[in-house]
């Protein structure tokens, strides 16, 4: 009971420390794409972590029905429905900043990419 | 356990406050809308902590599932609106 609390503890700490490091890349990277690869895959996992152990430590606190296993459930439905979320929004978001213009940043700031069929100048 | 759940919650807001220095001044728009987007994830994390310190769970996890919801949805919705428009 004891180490099923403390795994509960230990995983809620490592999906802060996850969200902790998607916001210092979030900061710190220097254009949008290395940005959102800092955010897309830290954010997703500091969540499913977050809410695996909160959802353990809810078991742990109400074993009934209503308020342990049916809060239980929807809370891990919140970690599944952000781990099919998350990948979409990403590309999405990811293609309409490319599509829009959005250079990538290299070290010697030529672009990377010949952009075609006419589009303007970035 | 409350103490750890405060302790917890007050930590989400740190890095909710260090985002939203993105989400303000980033220098295109879609970086600040990936900012939105950061701090509702950690705003779902922080409303399932409130109904712990609360003890109303089965209140706070209906509120942090529509919102995480909602969040997708207006992503979404932004990416496409911003789709071939200039980028600031």
């Amino acid at each position: 009971m004891i180490a099923l609390l403390i795994l509960a503890i230990f995983l809620v700490v490592a999906g802060i420390f996850f969200f902790f490091a998607a916001t210092v890349g979030f900061l710190r990277f220097p254009d949008f794409y290395t940005r959102m690869h800092a955010t897309g895959k830290g954010d997703t996992f500091g969540l499913l972590l977050s809410l695996l152990g909160l959802s353990i430590y809810n078991m742990l606190e109400n074993p009934t029905w209503y308020m342990g296993v049916v809060q239980t459930v929807k809370v891990l439905s919140i970690a599944v429905f952000w781990f099919l979320a998350s990948p979409t929004a990403t590309h999405a978001l990811l293609r309409s900043a490319f599509e829009s213009g959005v250079m990538p940043w290299t070290k010697d700031g030529k672009p990377v990419i010949e952009r075609g069929e006419g589009e303007k100048k970035a | 356990m409350d103490q750890f759940f405060i302790g917890a919650s007050v930590a989400l807001c740190v890095i909710i406050f260090l985002a939203l220095y993105r989400a303000v001044f980033g220098p295109t728009v879609f970086d600040r809308v990936v900012g939105a987007g950061f701090v509702g994830t950690k705003t779902a994390v922080l409303l399932v902590l409130i109904g712990f310190i609360y003890g109303r769970l089965d209140m706070f996890v209906d509120l942090a599932l529509v919102y995480s919801i909602l969040n997708f949805i207006g992503t979404l919705i932004i990416s496409k609106y911003f789709l071939r428009r200039p980028s600031r």
